[in-house]
């Protein structure tokens, strides 16, 4: 049975929810607030929060100097191109060891995970000599696979977590209706966890937008996402902070507008399993 | 094949390797500073006078560093021109990763390039980057505070000056710090500062056997010295300060000194961004009473072609057209001469416009002053002033420089920080084999 909850305590309750949202949120709130500053406020001490003359000079300096519609583009297809390639290896992955587990799955789990507690500038010099020998260096298609191996342990392990929630016996009463393997995979489990794949999907995007190694480390002009967008505005020896700003809002706006418009797939997605 | 369709053929093939004769599109990488920034938007002027277009990757320096070094290093060919510093150009031109500039054009007159940059960027006496633009440090200082504290500056101050001017600016009241200096870790901030301060005060990091020197007592009267003062008149938490921060209160009118790059200058006297740009003075940076060496360093952003490029011709007539006489002329002539890369060419400082310009001539003697054979007053075993141009030392030097940070913090003293720094230096020469 639920608690009964007071009026007071759920006032208190929202207010340090807002507390802490505003909290985790304010270091981007700041960064937005900063590239519509110019130069001399944004290093203004004190700092000055609300009350500056609002200017969009930042964000045409910006547009003049950078093809953002370029490294757009390559965001965009680099973040859905290495989630979708991703997803579409994990299903069968995650399938089999869900429902037809072996001695060694967990085993296999483990290594898998392994494979993210290596510094990534580790390998950096061998990949970047078979970029080379494969000619994909500063390609799209390059960027793609990597992010799709860097993030493949996640994608397996949620849909793993996800799929373990779907009993087995719906499968197995798809597979005494005569489905096939593909069948059952594709038109009855997929369905059942698409709350549990968008969710995955939505957070894989996210984390091929922000890689931020692989993506500076193996591109030149051609293929460069956002990331690298915004490294061209941060300087040592001078002081560019409001253009910095401008630079980073434009960069994290389309997946700020992607989250917002998920959250609800997100949260249920992210608790899915939670309660058993 | 019909014999019409060869002829279509031939005639495409010689079209495409006719347009690749001609035309090229080079990949150029470089740092996000206002000079660099400028050049990309006058590329068009380059693109209508050779027909080869240009593709900019701008990156923040160390990040830069990181990428170039990758990519020369496993002969990855993603660029055709890197921006690269003095530091990397000599030990890069020995290991045989960039194209030699010995066979620049007449009219480039390479004898033009200022002795000091030229030389920096040599290894063996072949030029291997064409400097961009260079620069030295020296003492930017408010003339208002100067007068108020009843003190006028040298045209080549000593430390002990610097000190006594210092206190005497400082006014904890009104938040003004006689002197704001780089104390940040990293080989490139506050490393650079400390081993200038070194030179100044007779201090070296090797003698000519590669051994360490911290535990020499000019080393242990520079480091006392800087703490000192910094303590009495520099401002909280100097230790975490580096160029953006000073630049930032000096902008804002809260330091009476500040000894950095010669670049700082056009920062702090343009009225849109600094409140005190109308009363900023330079001198030349300062030495201890004695020393013949001071405490400025040498640097140059410049242009090289990493060996086995496609695109060298290409490349070769970038680097002629972006350091050229001609290009310095097009910058004036569009922005003014405040605006032209300083610090590369003579000819430069012998414009009567230029001339005019506040801190042109500081500027230039500041880099008259540096000398990178001979860094310091007793003789060492390599090149580079606040540097010392061997692969090895980028990371040495960024530990070292942690621990004078912790030092300057108050997390340990001098004597602490000094004795740490001796043993890992010499610890990681002679991992590297030179002891």
């Amino acid at each position: 049975m639920a608690r009964a909850v007071t009026q007071q305590r759920k006032i208190i309750n929202t207010a340090a929810a807002w507390a802490v949202g505003l909290l985790i949120f304010f270091p981007i709130l700041w960064t937005i607030l900063t590239s519509f500053k110019t130069e001399a406020q944004a290093i203004a001490d004190p700092p000055i929060f609300l009350g500056f003359d609002w200017t969009l000079e930042n964000y045409s300096a910006v547009m003049e100097r950078s093809n953002y519609g370029r490294f757009l583009w390559n965001s965009v297809i680099i973040a859905g191109g290495s989630t979708i390639l991703g997803i579409i290896i994990a299903i069968p992955a995650a399938w089999s060891m869900a429902f037809v587990p072996s001695k060694r799955t967990k085993d296999i789990l483990l290594w898998m995970l392994s494979t993210k507690m290596l510094p990534a500038v580790g390998v950096l010099y061998p990949i970047y000599l078979l970029f080379i020998q494969l000619g994909i260096l500063d390609t799209k298609v390059g960027l793609v696979i990597v992010l799709m191996l860097i993030n493949l342990p996640i994608i397996v392990w949620m849909l793993y977590t996800y799929f373990k929630e779907i009993p087995g016996e719906i499968l197995e009463a798809a597979r005494m209706d005569g489905a096939s393997l593909k069948d059952e995979v594709l038109y009855v489990l997929t369905p059942m966890a698409i709350p549990g794949i968008a969710s995955t999907l939505l957070l894989n995007v996210i984390l091929a937008w922000n890689e931020a190694f692989w993506t500076l480390n193996l591109t030149a002009a051609k293929a460069a996402p956002l990331t690298a967008f915004i490294a061209s505005y941060s300087s040592p020896e001078g002081l560019f902070y409001a253009k910095l700003s401008a630079a980073s809002t434009m960069a994290i706006a389309p997946i700020l507008i992607l989250g917002w418009f998920s959250q609800k797939q997100l949260v249920s997605g992210l608790t899915f399993g939670a309660v058993k | 094949m019909s014999f019409r369709n060869s002829v279509y053929a031939a005639t495409a093939m010689s079209l495409v390797t006719a347009g690749g004769a001609f035309a090229e599109i080079i990949t150029i990488a470089t740092v996000n500073n206002g000079d660099m920034i400028r050049m990309q938007g006058l590329t068009d002027d380059f693109t209508a006078k050779t027909g080869h277009e240009v593709e900019w990757v701008t990156l923040e320096e160390n990040v830069l560093r990181q990428r170039v070094t990758t990519d020369i290093s496993t002969k990855g060919g993603a660029f055709d021109i890197m921006t690269i510093g003095m530091y990397e150009t000599p030990i890069w031109g020995a290991n045989g990763w960039l194209v030699p500039l010995d066979d620049l054009s007449a009219e480039y007159d390479v004898d033009d390039l200022l002795p000091a940059m030229r030389s920096g960027l040599s290894h063996e006496g072949t030029l291997y980057a064409a400097p961009f633009y260079g620069e030295s440090s020296m003492i930017m200082y408010r003339t208002d505070l100067m007068e108020k504290a009843g003190l006028e500056m040298p045209k080549a101050p000593t430390w002990q000056f610097i000190r006594e001017a210092a206190a005497a600016m400082t006014d904890r009241d009104n938040d003004i710090n006689g002197i704001c200096l780089r104390g940040k870790a990293g080989w490139g901030e506050g490393g650079a500062f400390i081993t200038v301060t070194g030179n100044s005060f007779g201090a070296r990091w090797f003698d000519e056997d590669w051994n360490a020197q911290f535990d020499q007592p000019e080393w242990a009267e520079a480091l006392n010295f800087y703490v000192d003062m910094m303590n009495e008149s520099g401002p909280a938490g100097f230790a975490t300060n580096g160029f953006n921060e000073n630049l930032s209160l000096f902008q804002q009118g809260k330091c009476g000194m500040w000894i950095d790059a010669t670049v700082a200058a056009s920062f702090v006297t343009d009225p849109e961004d600094s409140t005190v740009a109308d009363k900023v003075g330079f001198a030349l940076a300062p030495n201890s009473e004695g020393v013949e060496k001071r405490a400025n360093w040498l640097w140059a952003w410049a242009l090289a072609i990493p060996a086995g490029t496609q695109k060298e011709d290409a490349a070769m007539q970038f680097i002629e057209w972006a350091t050229s006489k001609d290009y310095i002329e097009l910058v004036a002539e569009k922005e003014g001469w405040a605006n032209v890369p300083p610090g590369a060419r003579s000819s430069l400082y012998e414009n009567p416009e230029y001339q005019k310009v506040p801190f042109a001539q500081m500027t230039l003697d500041s880099i008259k002053a540096a000398d990178p054979q001979n860094p310091t007053v007793e003789p060492v075993p390599y090149v580079g002033i606040q540097f010392v141009a061997i692969p090895e030392f980028a990371g040495i030097a960024t530990e070292v420089s942690q621990e004078f940070s912790a030092a300057y913090a108050g997390q340990q003293t001098v004597e602490e920080a000094l004795a740490k720094a001796q043993a890992l230096t010499n610890d990681a020469m002679e991992a590297a084999g030179y002891r």
